[in-house]
């Protein structure tokens, strides 16, 4: 059998006495279409962090297709395939929408650190960067400075950057936090025409998005994983209900 | 799209970037009797500029880059005194390898770490190289320094000793300008770019696949050889080095110069030099005792008024009389 596409084995850590992630087993199939859903302070953020690289595991490991990522560092996750979204944007907010993404191409075609030629005069660079803001509708914002747009739409900018790197694997943490309804659909759309073949991972509150996107909903609570199986089964769930879908539902 | 356009031409020579040049050679032919603080302004556009691009693009806040000025300044020093190599060019290449070594090797163990930490510790590099120097008197000559050095003539033909200002003007301003050209290429690079993205946001640059610390250590150590060349052109210059090459009050005053004429904007270093000496000339002449009061003022209403300094004080006036246009 082939090994899933992400894994991780009894994954552990822990901050002094405060246990964030215990013992999660959880797998990322090759074009899923994977929620992580829970309460606040559930450790989805947590999960999220270890499996880039950001935060190193007190136990456990991660594999990528089998291999071992342990030591990997973040910069050599992303060059494999690991891209993300924040929670909260972090973004070039100097910079203008459209060299925020072209940093992201130019790193993902190995020529973010050449020299000689001009940013400018490296067409396939740009070229990339604006169609991938064509196709979020970020066009129009292409020449302004990030820290000038409205949040929803830096959110955006945000996706157009995890989606510069081109990933096998793309770890979305609350896309739609802070995108006006009006706009959430534009998020929808573009997540909807991703590359099958691309594996998705969304931490989301909102359910609507999370039962129309999702094929395997996997519930976190306190750090460890609560209840897996498909939208129905988590629906059907009588304890996840309680703990969790019963507040979110009726909000 | 508008902007890919602006994107594609933004390295392109704008009309204006031809002033201080045109400056600087009239004002050699204008100005005969004052060659001499020319060239020393020359050297510390050279010095603020090796600064901006660690600074201004990079966003490594540093207190010590004069332990650069200083390391090619001896380098240029001991070499004409110990070993007779006077020859100008060479020297000053050796000097940018030197100080780009030191850059390299202390950038790869300061660059774990960040903010006032790396402040420190830059400081703590200076301070070291100064004591080192200060120590090593056998070699460095100490509290006294190396006076009196001579130098070859410039290309074997211009005659090049602290008598000659005009050959010795017209060189630090060839030097400056090839540097200049090296480091405008270096920032409007796809490496530039990133430098600027790891100053804007570090977290996102790492998630981004960028090698961040590679690329801090090489543009920390291509500043650091820069820096070099300017302390080399100093000694040259000057003909005689002392420990005041790696001072704090260089490193500071480098950083106030950068400060004063807006920083990560390329000509912020020759507006800034030349408004720092310009002001502590005629500050010095009006109250000898307390000239640096009014430094001290004048930054504060830098610090306080215009964030991006005199060049940013220009851009946002070209923006409202552009804007008043456009209406």
């Amino acid at each position: 059998m082939r090994a899933p596409l992400l894994e991780t084995r009894g994954l552990c850590k822990s901050f002094g006495a405060l246990e964030v992630a215990r013992d999660i087993d959880f797998r990322l199939e090759r074009g899923a279409r994977h929620a992580l859903i829970g309460p606040n302070g559930a450790g989805k953020t947590t999960l999220v962090n270890l499996l880039t690289g950001a935060l190193q595991p007190s136990r456990g490991s991660v594999l990528l297709e089998g291999d071992d990522l342990a030591g990997l560092a973040q910069a050599k996750r992303v060059k494999r395939g690991l891209a993300r979204t924040f929670q909260i944007n972090q973004l070039f907010r100097g910079l203008t929408v459209l060299e925020n993404v072209c940093i992201a191409v130019a790193e993902r075609l190995g020529v973010g650190g050449s020299m000689l030629r001009p940013a400018g005069k490296r067409a396939d660079v740009i070229g990339e960067a604006s169609r991938l803001l064509e196709m979020l509708r970020l066009q129009g914002d292409a020449g302004r400075r990030v820290a000038e747009l409205p949040y929803g739409r830096q959110r955006l900018v945000e996706l157009a950057i995890a989606l510069g790197l081109k990933p096998r694997v793309l770890l979305l943490d609350e896309p739609a936090a802070g995108i006006p309804s009006a706009e959430s659909h534009i998020l929808l759309d573009a997540i909807a025409a991703l590359p099958a073949d691309i594996a998705v991972l969304i931490i989301e509150h909102d359910m609507d998005l999370v039962f129309r996107f999702a094929r395997r909903i996997t519930v976190m609570v306190s750090g460890a994983v609560f209840a897996e199986g498909s939208p129905a089964e988590i629906a059907a769930n009588r304890e996840v209900r309680a703990v969790y879908l019963g507040s979110a539902l009726d909000a | 799209m508008r902007a890919v356009l602006e994107l594609a031409g933004r390295h392109r020579l704008r009309a204006w970037e031809a002033l201080p040049w045109a400056a600087a050679l009239a004002a050699f032919f204008v100005f005969p009797n004052h060659l001499a603080f020319g060239t020393q302004l020359l050297i510390t556009v050279l010095f603020a500029l090796s600064l901006d691009l660690v600074l201004g693009y990079a966003g490594i806040v540093t207190l010590g880059h004069a332990a650069f000025f200083g390391a090619g300044a001896y380098t240029v020093g001991m070499l004409a005194q110990h070993l007779g190599w006077n020859e100008p060019l060479s020297s000053l290449a050796a000097a940018a390898l030197v100080a780009g070594a030191i850059g390299l090797a202390s950038g790869l163990v300061l660059l774990r770490t960040h903010g006032l930490t790396l402040l420190m510790l830059t400081l703590c590099t200076m301070a070291l190289l100064e004591e080192a120097a200060n120590m090593g008197a056998r070699y460095t000559g100490g509290f006294d320094g190396m006076p009196g050095l001579g130098f070859q003539p410039l290309l074997g033909i211009f005659p090049f000793d602290v008598l000659f200002f005009r050959s010795q003007y017209l060189y630090a301003l060839a030097v400056l300008f090839a540097c200049f050209v090296v480091v405008r290429v270096l920032v409007y690079s796809p490496f530039g770019q990133s430098l600027t993205g790891i100053r804007e946001n570090l977290l996102r640059m790492h998630a981004v696949g960028a090698p961040v610390r590679a690329r801090l250590v090489l543009a920390y150590a291509i500043s650091a050889a820069l820096a070099g060349v300017a302390g080399g052109l100093f000694t040259q210059a000057n003909a005689f080095v002392n420990l005041a090459v790696l001072g704090l009050d260089r490193a500071a005053g480098v950083l106030i110069i950068l400060i004063l004429g807006g920083y990560g904007r390329l000509y912020g270093a020759f507006v800034g030099a030349l408004a720092y000496l310009l002001l502590e000339h005629a500050l010095a002449k009006a109250y000898p005792t307390a000239w640096q009061l009014g430094l001290g003022l004048a930054l504060m209403a830098v610090a306080l008024y215009a964030r991006n300094g005199i060049l940013g004080i220009a851009a946002s006036l070209h923006r409202r009389l552009g804007g008043r246009r456009a209406a």
